[in-house]
C-alpha cells in the first residue's frame, strides 16, 4: 500500500536505548497514586490501561486493526470470575485461568482471521467477537444478563487477603507495571523489530526470509493474552464479570484510547486510557452524551489530531532537540 | 397441513417470512455497503446509523409534519442521501490519500454520535409507526396468513435491489462507476468529475440505508438502538459475499436472513449465531468470500 500507515514511527526511538526515566516516573505515579486519587477508580484505568497497551501491539506495531478485542477481554473476565467464584481457587490461578483462555481464544480467532488484511481484519474480528458475545449471552456459565456477580477477591497464593481495596491496588499496579515493561521489552526485541518491518513493507519482510503470517498470528496472541490479563484482573478489582466487557462499544473503545493516547507509542494508549476513563466517570450522570463526546473525539482524532497526545508530545520534543 | 421433525408448516413458512424480511434488509444494508466500498475503499460504519436516521426521518415526518408513509418513501432517503453527501464532503474527502482504516474509525465515532443523539432526544425504548392503510391486513395464501405489509416489503426491496444491480452492471453511469473504481486517475483524465462521482455514491449508497429504515419503520419499532443491533450481522453478511461485490450482497442477503429463520425454526438456540458460524466456514473456504475477487 503506498497510502501513510496508521501509526507514526517517529513517535518511539527503534533502537533499545530508550531511558529509563519515564519508567521511573511511571513508578512514582503509581507509588504516589492512591495517596491523591480513589484507588477503585485508579485500579479501573490501570486495567484498561493494560488493555490498550495489549491492542497497541497489533495496531501500532503490527498495523493491524482488530475491532473485536472485547472478546478476549470479556472471556477472560467471565473465565476468571467462574474460577474464582465456583472453583473457589485463588486469584493468582483465577488470574492465570483467565488469561489461558484469552491466549487459547487469540490463537482460534488468530488462524482464521491472519490471513486477511486492512479492513477485511476489521471486518472480520468483529464479527468473531460478536459471536463470542452471543455465545456469553447465551452460555448457562456466564449467567446472560445479570453476569458472575459478587466474585470473591481471595487471599493471594492464599497468604495475603486482597479484600481491602489498597491491598489489591498494590497486587494491581505491580502486574500492570511488569507487564508494561515486558510489552516494551518485545517491542524492542528483534521479534518486536520483525513486526515492524511487516508493519512497514509485508512483501519485503517476507523477500527477506521472514515468515510474516507467523510474526503476525504471534502478534495476535500476544495481544489477545494480555488483554486477557486485563480482563482477568478486572472482573477480581471489580467482583463482576458482564456483558459489557464483550460488547463491540467496548472494542471500539480501546480503538478511541489508543488512537488518543498515540498509537505506536508505548505510553499513549495507557495516558488514553486514563483519559476515557476519567470522561467517563465525570459525564457519567450525563447519560447519553458520553456516547455523542466519544464519537467527537474519535472523529476529532481522525480528522485533525492523527498522532495522539503522546504522538504529539514526542513530535514536538524531538523537533525541539534537533533544532 | 404437514409436519415435518414434528414442526407445523405454519411455524416453518412464519419463521420462514420473518427470515426473508429480515434478509430484504440484510440485502439493501449490504447492497449500500457494497457500492460505498466499491468507490471508496472504506466499510461504513455509521450505516447501521443512516438506516436509524432514516427511520426516525420518517417517524418526524409523520408526527411532526403530518406527512405520510408514501412520501416518507421519497423524502427520507433524500434527506439522510444529504447528510451523507455532506460527510463525505467535508470529512471522508479528506481522508482519501490516508490508510483506509481512518475511514472506518471517522464513521464509527460518526455512529456514536448519531446514536447518542438520538438516544439523548428519544430514549432507548421504540416508538411506533403505523404501516399505511393501503398496507394493512393481510392475504389468506391457504397455507399460511401474509400480511400486506411484509409482501411489500419483499417485493418493494427486491426491484430496488435489482434496479440497483442493473444500473450499476448495464448503463453508461454504471460502467463510469466500475471504471472509476478500477482506475480513477485515467477515468478522470477522460473528464469525468471523480471526486463527485464519489460523493454521489456515498449520498446514494446512504440512501439505500435510509430507504430500508422507513420500510423497517412499521415493523420493528423505530429505535435509536435499531442500527447497532443489525450493523454487525449486515458485516458478517458482507464478509461471507466477498466485499464489494453487488449481485453477491444481495444474494447472500436473502439467503442469510432465510438461513437464520429456518435455525430459529430447527434449533433456536443457535439462530443469533448462525450467520456467524456461517462466516467462518466461508472464511475458512474461501477467504475472499462467495463472491468476492482475490485483492
Amino acid at each position: 500500500m503506498s497510502t501513510q500507515p496508521v501509526s507514526h514511527s517517529e513517535a518511539s526511538p527503534v533502537n533499545g536505548t530508550t531511558s529509563v526515566v519515564p519508567f521511573i516516573a511511571l513508578a512514582v505515579c503509581l507509588i504516589v497514586g492512591p495517596s491523591l486519587i480513589y484507588p477503585v477508580f485508579l485500579m479501573k484505568a490501570l486495567c484498561f490501561a493494560l488493555f490498550a497497551c495489549a491492542f497497541n501491539i497489533l495496531l501500532g506495531f503490527t498495523g493491524l486493526l482488530s475491532f473485536g478485542h472485547a472478546a478476549f477481554l470479556g472471556m477472560a473476565s467471565y473465565s476468571s470470575a467462574h474460577a474464582a467464584k465456583v472453583w473457589g481457587l485463588t486469584p493468582e490461578l483465577a488470574i492465570a485461568f483467565g488469561t489461558l483462555v484469552a491466549m487459547a481464544l487469540g490463537a482460534v480467532i488468530g488462524m482464521l482471521t491472519i490471513r486477511s488484511r486492512g479492513i477485511y481484519f476489521a471486518n472480520i474480528t468483529l464479527a468473531f467477537a460478536q459471536m463470542v458475545f452471543f455465545f456469553c449471552l447465551q452460555a448457562k456459565f456466564t449467567g446472560g444478563e445479570d453476569g458472575i456477580q459478587s466474585v470473591p477477591r481471595g487471599s493471594l497464593f492464599g497468604l495475603i487477603s486482597l479484600k481491602s481495596d489498597m491491598a489489591m491496588y498494590v497486587f494491581v499496579a505491580v502486574v500492570f507495571f511488569v507487564a508494561f515493561v515486558m510489552i516494551h521489552r518485545i517491542i524492542h526485541s528483534p521479534f518486536g523489530q520483525v513486526l515492524r518491518a511487516v508493519r512497514e513493507n509485508e512483501a519485503r519482510a517476507i523477500s527477506l526470509g521472514y515468515k510474516a503470517e507467523q510474526y503476525k498470528l504471534a502478534a495476535f496472541i500476544l495481544s489477545a493474552t494480555l488483554a486477557g490479563l486485563a480482563g482477568s484482573i478486572k472482573a477480581l478489582v471489580f467482583q463482576l464479570a458482564s456483558l459489557t466487557d464483550v460488547t463491540w462499544q467496548m472494542s471500539g473503545e480501546v480503538v478511541l484510547m489508543t488512537l488518543l493516547g498515540g498509537v505506536g507509542t508505548i505510553f499513549g494508549p495507557a495516558v488514553g486510557a486514563f483519559v476515557i476513563v476519567s470522561m467517563e466517570n465525570y459525564l457519567a450522570e450525563l447519560g447519553s452524551w458520553v456516547l455523542v463526546v466519544q464519537g467527537a473525539i474519535f472523529v476529532l482524532c481522525v480528522m485533525t489530531f492523527r498522532r495522539g497526545i503522546v504522538g504529539t508530545a514526542s513530535y514536538y520534543w524531538n523537533k525541539r532537540q534537533q533544532g | 397441513m404437514f409436519e415435518i421433525l414434528g414442526i407445523t408448516s405454519q411455524a416453518l413458512f412464519g419463521q420462514l417470512l420473518i427470515g426473508l424480511i429480515n434478509g430484504a434488509f440484510y440485502a439493501m444494508l449490504s447492497l449500500g455497503l457494497a457500492v460505498i466500498f466499491g468507490m471508496l475503499n472504506i466499510i461504513n460504519f455509521t450505516h447501521g446509523a443512516l438506516y436509524m436516521i432514516g427511520a426516525f426521518v420518517a417517524w418526524m415526518l409523520l408526527n411532526y409534519l403530518g406527512v405520510g408513509y408514501w412520501w416518507a418513501l421519497v423524502i427520507s432517503p433524500i434527506v439522510t442521501g444529504a447528510l451523507g453527501v455532506l460527510i463525505e464532503r467535508f470529512m471522508l474527502s479528506r481522508l482519501r490519500d490516508l490508510d483506509h482504516l481512518y475511514g472506518l474509525l471517522l464513521t464509527f465515532g460518526l455512529a456514536l454520535i448519531f446514536e447518542g443523539l438520538f438516544r439523548q432526544k428519544f430514549g432507548s425504548s421504540g416508538l411506533p409507526y403505523r404501516p399505511p392503510a393501503e398496507l394493512t391486513g393481510g392475504t389468506n395464501l391457504g397455507f399460511m396468513f401474509l400480511p400486506n405489509y411484509r409482501a411489500w416489503v419483499i417485493s418493494f426491496s427486491l426491484v430496488v435491489c435489482l434496479g440497483t444491480w442493473y444500473a450499476i452492471e448495464h448503463t453508461r453511469l454504471g460502467s463510469y462507476l466500475r471504471a472509476a473504481t478500477e482506475n480513477p486517475a485515467l477515468v478522470q483524465a477522460f473528464g469525468i468529475n471523480v471526486s463527485r462521482m464519489i460523493t454521489l455514491t456515498y449520498g446514494f449508497g446512504v440512501g439505500l440505508a435510509a430507504l430500508a429504515g422507513v420500510l423497517a419503520a412499521p415493523i420493528y419499532q423505530v429505535n435509536p438502538l435499531m442500527g447497532s443491533n443489525i450493523i454487525i450481522v449486515v458485516f458478517a453478511v458482507v464478509v461471507i459475499g466477498g466485499m464489494g461485490s453487488i449481485l453477491g450482497s444481495i444474494i447472500t442477503g436473502f439467503a442469510l436472513g432465510v438461513a437464520e429463520g429456518l435455525t430459529k425454526v430447527f434449533y433456536p438456540e443457535a439462530s443469533s449465531t448462525v450467520i456467524f458460524v456461517i462466516m467462518a466456514i466461508v472464511l475458512l473456504i474461501r477467504p475472499t468470500g462467495l463472491f468476492g475477487r482475490s485483492s
